[in-house]
């Protein structure tokens, strides 16, 4: 059993990294929930916002809260052309999950074939910067991108929850027929959506930069983890895709500690699997 | 259209004969190892399909099945020193029988379909993968099986895995082809399209769903045995992986899910382009085209390169000689009112609301019983839980004796009970005669070509017969409501429930429906009816039952039941009835 210290620097690591699964996740919940598109390819979309914050950042000396200025804005545009082209050629449910991976893997391929498959690692200088509260150390990186996480969650939840814009949405998913009967013009909103799922993954590029170590290959071992994300926090609410998130980071991270670290993918897979048989309807 | 199938299979069967003796010829070993890969993913992709693409249940948990396969074999052969080609059924079979416990938790829940049951597959996959690695099976660094002693079939090794490969394709596919035109199969395209209506119809969907899982695993299980030794060592991440799955589900796509040779040729197409692009100069760039390929292929041919064909269109007369052959005629009418169905204090609630209360009920053999009452007032849930769509809260529902709560709803259809629904709910990817067809085969228990012969006889019946070939999304709603009848009289039910068939209808119609609703009576069939449209209730009615607020209110002759005080109050409110 290790120590106090050590389990409570595991939770705080847990609940960090949550931050990060909750922005990767949001992008693939509110899509699947509200677009009825199951798009893979937001994975591969958050690495080259991560490459491209490296790239500024290193050779052009752009900070990274200025490619964040850059990026977010450009991603959205990007994610609305994206849903307009799925729209023009009648992507399904069922396609769209083939398709985006296809996707996915050009844009991987873009990325070896520019930045090749070696590790990459962008020295922002802020990766050291670290708080201590009483015995345990906040990395400050982690810490803002749960920060940021967490207002972008509940901004993008409250407004599905409470403004016109957000109900007409979430009535569009669940009947679109019946929306425009009463005037909805789905598609417009649509856009609006699909602009805002792609910047969420601009935004986890960012922090994935600055706190983790980027190769192509990387993409995939994040794929898992966001869907199980997105399961267990209810499909379309980019809240519970938060607290998924902090829920698993916080599972797995407990689970390094206690035992061996190789046990950790068991533990967010048996929550999703319990949660799914014992409480599979949960909105 | 059955030539052209049967041909189909003939020349695979013929074309993997031919290419089992490649490796007697000595050729480079590249073109073993190139076949090889097809044969791999072919027989990967058509054990996929059997599950993911006939009953529509997408399963990520490929690699897992793969997995246990291949490390039954690696510790069989390496632990225990079993030869080889041994350990390949033990590791089929074990990854079936794992199928079957997942499935037998899985397929309960009827919230786990679509995406979830995908995920519940993904989830699985890592489990299994992160159990493997953590205990003495891995050990986290992999197993070597290079000392493995593989029989000689062939002159070389490498045509031996050859030769198993081909086998294992050609196995996999051949299975494929003999699912899809059997009665097994049609009930899986059936839980594809509607799985509750399956039920209803007759098809046991918990078994089916389970075998087809068990057949696709165990066929994983097989490959992944076979690469273990092929490959000469495992690690988990390769082993457990989702590109397997992932690709799988691409080739399925691609040549066509819903067609046993559709996963071949999609698996044969992108093992080429694959091949071809890692050989060429630049990697990378040929892993873009081959993912673009894919986008777009998708985009421009939905449903795959194989799709089902839809035959030529029969001509009417086609049909009606189909329906003219020896169909024996119904049991003559039955009017001597021995008691059929006993419904005694059947309650069902839904969480707080009270649907059914102490609802008590006997239908008799040979009448038409109509079932009013206004809206809400549990017509429609006597129905779903007679038929068995619902489990009644409590009480007794007995049919000819037999008690009907515990039973699942193909149970009871098999029983000779057999319902429409208020809205139809065909099988939108079967033609009208297979729906008839499947209806037939499943509730009357007759194979497939008597079911099919069936099938002819009712759609004439229901005048449908110009319409055998058309998809139920061509036909009108009054064709479909006759659909719906065709469906439920295919199975010759004995009780038939209908839900609302004439709501929708204009009065020509009605008048139609009412005439087809007396000539299935005159065969001899019982009819319990919910309807709105008074004027068929009065006129078809033998007796009628008015229902409020989930309560029997009153019960007996159709006139004097509805001049009853009590149900003019229920309709017209109190000051009326007073």
């Amino acid at each position: 059993m290790p120590s106090v210290t050590l389990l409570g620097q595991a939770v705080i690591a847990g609940v960090l990294i949550g931050g990060l699964y909750g922005l990767l996740a949001a992008g693939l919940s509110l899509s699947w929930g509200l677009l009825k598109y199951i798009n893979v390819s937001y994975f591969a979309l958050a690495f080259l916002s991560a490459y491209l914050t490296y790239q500024f950042g290193t050779f052009n000396g752009i900070a990274p809260w200025w490619s964040a200025v850059i990026l977010v804005p450009a991603f959205f545009l990007l994610g609305v052309l994206q849903h307009w082209t799925f729209m023009r050629l009648r992507v399904t449910e069922l396609t769209s999950l083939v398709v985006t991976f296809g996707l996915a893997v050009l844009i991987e391929s873009l990325i070896q074939w520019i930045w090749t498959a070696d590790f990459r690692k962008y020295e922002s200088g802020f990766s050291g910067l670290t708080s201590k509260i009483g015995p345990f150390f906040v990395p400050t990186l982690d810490f803002l991108a749960l920060v940021s996480a967490t207002i972008l969650a509940i901004a993008t939840w409250s407004w599905l929850r409470w403004t016109y814009v957000g109900k007409a949405l979430r009535a569009a998913a669940m009947d679109p027929e019946m929306a425009s009967a009463f005037g909805i013009d789905h598609r417009r909103l649509s856009f609006l959506l699909s602009g805002i799922c792609s910047a969420y993954a601009a935004v986890a590029g960012i922090f994935i930069a600055l706190i983790a170590t980027l190769a192509p290959s990387e993409i995939g071992t994040w794929i898992g983890v966001a869907f199980a994300v997105v399961i267990i926090g209810g499909v379309g609410n980019p809240l519970g895709a938060l607290l998924a998130g902090i829920l698993i980071g916080f599972a797995e991270s407990v689970t390094m500690a206690v035992t061996q670290p190789a046990w950790a993918p068991l533990v967010s897979f048996t929550i999703l699997i319990v949660l799914l048989l014992w409480k599979p309807r949960w909105t | 259209m059955d030539v052209i199938r049967h041909h189909g299979l003939a020349a695979v069967l013929v074309g993997a004969f031919l290419l089992f003796w490649v490796p007697m010829f000595g050729f480079p070993a590249y073109y073993e190892t190139f076949l090889y890969s097809i044969f791999f993913w072919i027989a990967i992709a058509s054990s996929w399909t059997i599950l993911g693409g006939y009953a529509g249940y997408f399963s990520f948990g490929a690699g897992a099945f793969f997995g246990v396969g291949a490390y039954t074999t690696a510790t069989l052969t390496t632990w225990y020193g079993v030869p080889f080609l041994w350990t390949m059924p033990v590791g089929a079979i074990l990854a079936g029988l794992i199928a079957v416990a997942i499935g037998a938790v899985v397929f309960r829940l009827n919230t786990l379909r679509g995406e979830l049951f995908a995920l519940i597959t993904l989830a699985i996959t890592f489990i299994l993968a992160t159990i493997v690695s953590n205990t003495p099976l891995d050990g986290g660094s992999g197993v070597y099986l290079l000392s493995v002693k593989v029989p000689r079939l062939m002159p070389s090794t490498n045509g031996t895995m050859y030769v198993i490969a081909l086998l294992l394709a050609a196995g996999a596919v051949t299975i494929a082809y003999a699912i899809q035109y059997s009665r097994f199969g049609m009930g899986l395209f059936a839980i594809h399209d509607d799985e509750d209506a399956a039920e209803v119809k007759g098809i046991p969907t918990f078994r089916y769903k389970l075998i087809a899982f068990a057949i696709s695993s165990a066929i994983a299980g097989a490959v992944g045995s076979l690469s273990a030794v092929y490959v000469g060592y495992l690690a988990v991440p390769d082993t457990f992986s989702l590109t397997l799955p992932l690709y799988a589900i691409l080739m399925c796509v691609l040549g066509g899910r819903r067609h046993w040779l559709g996963p071949a040729v999609g698996a044969t197409l992108i093992t080429v382009a694959l091949n071809l692009s890692t050989s060429g100069a630049d990697p990378v760039a040929g892993k873009a085209a081959v993912a673009a390929a894919m986008v777009l292929v998708v985009l421009l041919v939905p449903n795959g390169i194989v799709a089902v064909p839809r035959g030529k269109k029969r001509g009417v007369s086609e049909v009606a000689a189909l329906a003219s052959a020896v169909v024996p005629p119904l049991p003559a009418a039955n009017t001597d009112g021995k008691v059929l169905l006993v419904c005694r204090e059947v309650e069902k609630s839904f969480g707080g609301i009270r649907a059914l209360h102490a609802v008590t009920l006997d239908v008799r053999e040979g009448e038409i019983l109509g079932l009013v009452g206004p809206n809400g007032s549990g017509k429609s849930t006597l129905i779903n839980v007679v038929s068995g769509h619902f489990r009644a809260g409590s009480g007794t529902i007995e049919f000819d004796g037999t008690e009907l709560r515990d039973l699942s709803a193909h149970a009871i259809a098999r029983r000779g009970i057999a319902r429409t629904y208020q809205i139809p709910r065909p099988f939108e990817r079967l033609s009208v005669l297979d729906n008839v067809a499947l209806c037939a085969s499943f509730g009357a228990g007759t194979g497939v070509l008597a079911g099919r012969r069936e099938a002819a006889h009712w759609l004439d019946f229901t005048g449908l017969a110009g319409k055998a070939e058309a998809l139920p999304s061509e036909l009108n709603l009054h064709e479909r409501k006759f659909l719906e009848f065709a469906r439920a009289l295919a199975t010759r039910p004995r009780l038939l429930l209908l839900d609302e068939v004439l709501s929708g209808l204009n009065s020509a119609e009605i008048e139609g429906a009412i005439a087809l609703i007396r000539r299935i009576r005159a065969g001899g069939t019982t009819v319990v009816f919910v309807e709105h449209v008074m004027r068929a209730v009065i006129a078809l009615s033998d007796r009628i039952a008015v229902l409020d607020h989930g309560m029997v209110i009153a019960l007996g002759e159709p006139q004097a039941t509805m001049r009853d005080p009590k149900v003019v109050r229920v309709y017209l409110g109190k000051a009326s009835a007073a």
